[in-house]
């Protein structure tokens, strides 16, 4: 904002991003999505939609899948969110990332990293759900390219993996 | 030496060679790059759908402090747009606006906040001039034209008229007429539109990173719009979020993203809202169509009469190419002895369409295929059996002199039709349930491209140097199809190497050929043909290369597995790089360009528009789709579908099965939920919630099966896999409810309410029958 004009206060926000600590001054309004792209750096968190409708934003936050674009920054506080960029370790894919590279269930790739949260929240708290579970734990996730059908195949096949 | 195993990539199946990046995050879109440093820009659009601009005054915004650059009208006298001869839009409207959120200005400040607040200090005037949001009312005689130079709002029509078509109607035991509708569907690719324009002042270029499709179209506008020469120009293309023709055409916010850097004298970064992709849609127009079949006992078609009626929007767009398109693909598919086909183009005052997935094709083959279905029935004809008297066999030119070089729907029948064990299960289902199924096909290539340059229609070059990789560079745009893993796998698997030594540099004008984009399916048949031309001819310089170093004649050389030796048996051998860098010796290193060109027997007939439709290889597509329709709520319920796509050779068969499985799924989308709506020209539709793109929980498993035909001029006999199987869905889709609930709806998407309406109508129908037979 380059002129008078009433400034929301900020907040110092203390939360652990893919597994480092970290202290930022927010602005009580910053959504979570703005937070973690613009301030963080990791852009791998994308912006689809004008809030809430595609899906394309999912991180985990405390393992849970929720949309960032929605979620304010600030009520992070003292919270673990984990993006796509803290997926891979050691130099190796997650056995989503895996299974989603090596069955296309990625084409342009914009929806992929929020798909992919949005089934690592899923595994963790259901290691082997059905087709209905997946069906219905990825339903916030808009894609446009695979028809859904190799994102189905490539959540089933990544259960199968040891984690 | 015998025992090294010769290397397979293609027709093999492999992962995206940039697939790690998208499952990593590591790719970085348009909205990801660095822009620390950007402006960001915002458009100020127009608040009515028709006006003349009595009074702009962006004074207030420019005096905000940190805005750095306010443009308008003023600052393009130039029109823009992808036909040359229907070249009719301004980036920022001049004089007049022709549809609601039509730009009109934008501003560029230091950041988002402001650049909202100086949109808010635009003043404007407007005097309103009567609206049009349908072509009929756009055609009525006392309608006030859009553009000048059409009068009657008509913006083209199209008069073709092939073999006798009375004739073919008297020749019919019955003729069957019927009206079609579909609504206008957007692409709502899941990337919103962005672009981050740099200009540097003191050397007077410009570099432009957009979500184009096709880079070399906004390159040239790019000049024209800014009077720049195409030298200080350079466009390059990042990751793109998918595209399905939303981004072929030039876009308004790409040219006022670059006026207003060149006006800030820096970098602007343009993020477009998703609200503001639906006004920029360039989608599939909603079209009316009135069609008319004969048809003898046996199933023969004996003619076909067709009008179509498209709702273009406020500009021409490509909405030329539409039109003819709706008509020239009424053949190709089916040997037909007559059609006779009118097409209008109508201007109105709502966004311009323009291509989208299977472009022009899928709304004429949609009225086209449930007609068929219709007809056939009367004569008690099963659906297979009517489209296999009418197969057309390659090759062959139709009527409207296309070239059919290769058909496998004969197999692609076959396969949908054992797969859905349809000759069981017809007839058989229980009510509510129903199997209903449709043909389609679509082009790989234009085989005329739009911009008649002389140049071959496709070029990569390959590039060899001491590293010993072998480097592609393509301008073919990847926006998730694939293509540059599939130049990745022709170059490798012509040179007998693994795909890991190729490296692919795609889409950008100062290091790659020029390409003319990623549009109708051309890239795998005319990319592909140029890298496996491009490849044969590094071959020949390795192979000579050897031979020097074998001391054996070039044409008995042969590279498998990486490893050049004297015939299959050679004991002397070398490894792959130490061919190339003896190849470098004395030359140093070495570019080669492959091309690939239509010849002029593929590029369409000589009547008017006769180059649309033309094409080397038509990719053709069968489809069984099985429903259930619950009478109380109207809601259509796809429980399964079977296709099979003759692509002709699968270079990449995970991609194409992927491609398949993605247009048969978009073709869902258009057949059952999704339609744009405006109100007073207000779009009501324009968020992801509003329209309703299909989520993974309604949709239905697809099972594909790949049918090869082998066209003899495709790449390995490669042709399209990514259009083609749309246009099939949404006709399967009403057939299967015609066969469920015995209801012929006439209208897309086929929404819970329109069954519902029509079957209160038969309801009603059924009593005013009643009771006039109880009255007699």
């Amino acid at each position: 904002m380059q002129k008078d004009h009433p400034q929301p206060g900020k907040r110092l926000l203390r939360s652990k991003v893919n597994g480092r600590w970290r202290e930022d001054a927010v602005a009580e309004n910053q959504l979570l999505v703005d937070y973690l792209r613009e301030v963080v750096r990791l852009t791998g968190v994308k912006i689809g939609c004008d809030g809430g409708e595609c899906g394309a934003c999912t991180v985990l936050l405390d393992g849970e899948a929720v949309p960032s674009c929605i979620t304010l920054a600030i009520r992070c506080d003292g919270r673990a969110i984990e993006t796509i960029e803290g997926l891979a370790r050691h130099g190796r894919l997650d056995r989503l990332q895996r299974a989603f590279h090596e069955r296309l269930g990625t084409q342009c790739g914009f929806c992929t990293p929020g798909m992919i949260m949005a089934a690592e929240g899923l595994l963790r708290r259901n290691p082997r759900p059905t087709e209905p579970e997946i069906r219905t734990a990825l339903s916030g996730n808009l894609c446009r390219c695979t028809g859904y059908v190799k994102i189905i195949e490539s959540v089933k096949a990544a259960a199968e993996m040891a984690p | 030496m015998s025992t090294i195993a010769p290397i397979k990539v293609s027709n093999r199946g492999v992962p995206l060679i940039d697939g790690i990046d998208k499952v990593t995050g590591r790719a970085r879109y348009t909205a990801d790059l660095d822009h620390a440093d950007a402006l960001i820009g915002r458009i100020f659009r127009s608040p009515v759908s028709h006006g003349e601009i009595v009074r702009l005054d962006v004074s207030k915004a420019r005096a905000l402090a940190g805005v750095v650059a306010v443009v308008t009208g003023q600052d393009c006298p130039h029109t823009y747009g992808v036909l040359p001869v229907a070249m009719n839009e301004y980036p920022l409207a001049r004089d007049r606006v022709r549809y609601r959120g039509e730009p009109i200005a934008a501003v560029a400040a230091l950041d988002a906040e402001t650049a909202a607040r100086a949109i808010d200090l635009i003043e404007l005037e407007v005097r309103e001039l009567p609206a049009y949001y349908t072509a009929a009312a756009s055609l009525a005689p006392d309608a006030v034209p859009l553009h000048a130079n059409k009068p009657g709002n008509l913006e083209r029509e199209v008069h073709h008229d092939f073999g006798d078509v009375p004739a073919g109607f008297a020749a019919a035991d019955i003729v069957r007429e019927a009206r079609f509708s579909c609504a206008e569907v957007n692409h709502a690719q899941i990337e919103p539109h962005a672009c981050l324009a740099d200009y540097d002042p003191l050397s007077g270029r410009l570099q432009m990173q957009s979500v184009s499709q096709v880079g070399y179209y906004l390159h040239l506008m790019l000049a024209r719009c800014l009077e720049m020469e195409t030298s200080r120009i350079r466009v390059i293309k990042p990751f793109i979020g998918g595209g399905f023709g939303a981004r072929v055409e030039v876009l308004n916010f790409e040219i006022i993203t670059a006026l207003l850097a060149r006006a800030a004298s820096g970098k602007v970064l343009m993020q477009l809202t998703r609200e503001e992709n639906f006004l920029t849609h360039r989608a599939r127009p909603q079209t009316d169509i009135r069609l008319k079949l004969g048809m003898r006992r046996d199933g023969r078609i004996t003619g076909c009469e067709c009008e179509v009626v498209q709702r273009g929007g406020a500009y021409a767009g490509y909405g030329i190419v539409t039109i003819l398109y709706a008509g020239a693909l009424l053949q190709g598919i089916y040997d037909i002895p007559a059609i006779k086909y009118d097409g209008y183009r109508v201007y109105t005052n709502s966004p311009p369409c323009g291509a989208m997935r299977g472009h022009g094709s899928v709304n004429s083959r949609h009225a086209f295929e449930c007609l068929l279905d219709r007809t056939a029935r009367e004569l008690k004809l099963d659906p297979f059996t009517v489209r296999r008297v009418n197969l057309l066999h390659a090759p062959t030119r139709t009527m409207n002199d296309l070239m059919v070089n290769s058909c496998g729907l004969a197999e692609c029948l076959e396969k949908v039709e054992s797969a859905s064990r349809w000759r069981e299960r017809i007839g058989t289902l229980p009510s509510g349930k129903g199997l209903g199924m449709a043909c389609s096909h679509y082009v790989s290539g234009a085989a005329k491209p739009i911009h008649w340059t002389g140049e071959p229609h496709a070029v990569v070059n390959v590039k060899l140097d001491f590293d010993g990789g072998v480097t592609a560079l393509t301008g073919a745009a990847d926006i998730g199809q694939g293509s540059s893993t599939m130049v990745a796998i022709a170059v490798a698997e012509t040179l007998g190497i693994a795909l890991e030594r190729i490296r692919v540099i795609s889409g950008d004008s100062a290091l790659t050929p020029k390409d003319n984009g990623a549009y109708s399916s051309r890239i795998t048949f005319m990319v592909g043909n140029a890298a496996i031309d491009a490849a044969k001819r590094v071959k020949s310089i390795l192979a000579e290369a050897a031979a020097n170093k074998l001391e054996a004649r070039p044409e008995d050389i042969e590279c498998v597995g990486e490893t050049f030796r004297v015939g299959a048996e050679g004991q002397a051998s070398l490894p792959f790089a130490d061919v190339v860098k003896a190849a470098l010796v004395d030359r140093g290193p070495i570019t080669v360009s492959g091309t690939f060109t239509c010849p002029p027997e593929a590029q369409g007939g000589k009547h008017r528009g006769g180059a649309v439709g033309s094409t080397m290889g038509f990719s053709y597509a069968a489809q069984v789709v099985e429903v259930s329709v619950d009478e109380a709520t109207g809601k259509v319920t796809v429980d399964k579908v079977w296709t099979a796509l003759d692509c002709g050779h699968a270079i990449n068969p995970l991609a194409v099965q992927g491609q398949i499985e993605g247009s048969v799924w978009m073709g869902m989308g258009q057949a059952l939920s999704e339609e744009t709506h405006y109100i007073n020209g207000l779009p009501a539709h324009a968020s992801l919630l509003e329209y309703h793109v299909p989520t993974i929980a309604e949709s239905p498993p697809i099972e594909v099966a790949i049918v090869e035909s082998n066209d003899p001029f495709g790449p390995f006999g490669a042709k399209e896999a990514s259009e083609g199987a749309l246009a099939g869905f949404p006709p399967a889709v009403i057939n299967a409810v015609a066969n469920a609930i015995d209801i012929d709806l006439d209208e897309l998407p086929a929404t819970p309410d329109r069954i519902v309406d029509a079957l209160v109508e038969r309801r009603r129908q059924r009593r005013v029958a009643a009771a006039r037979k109880a009255a007699s």
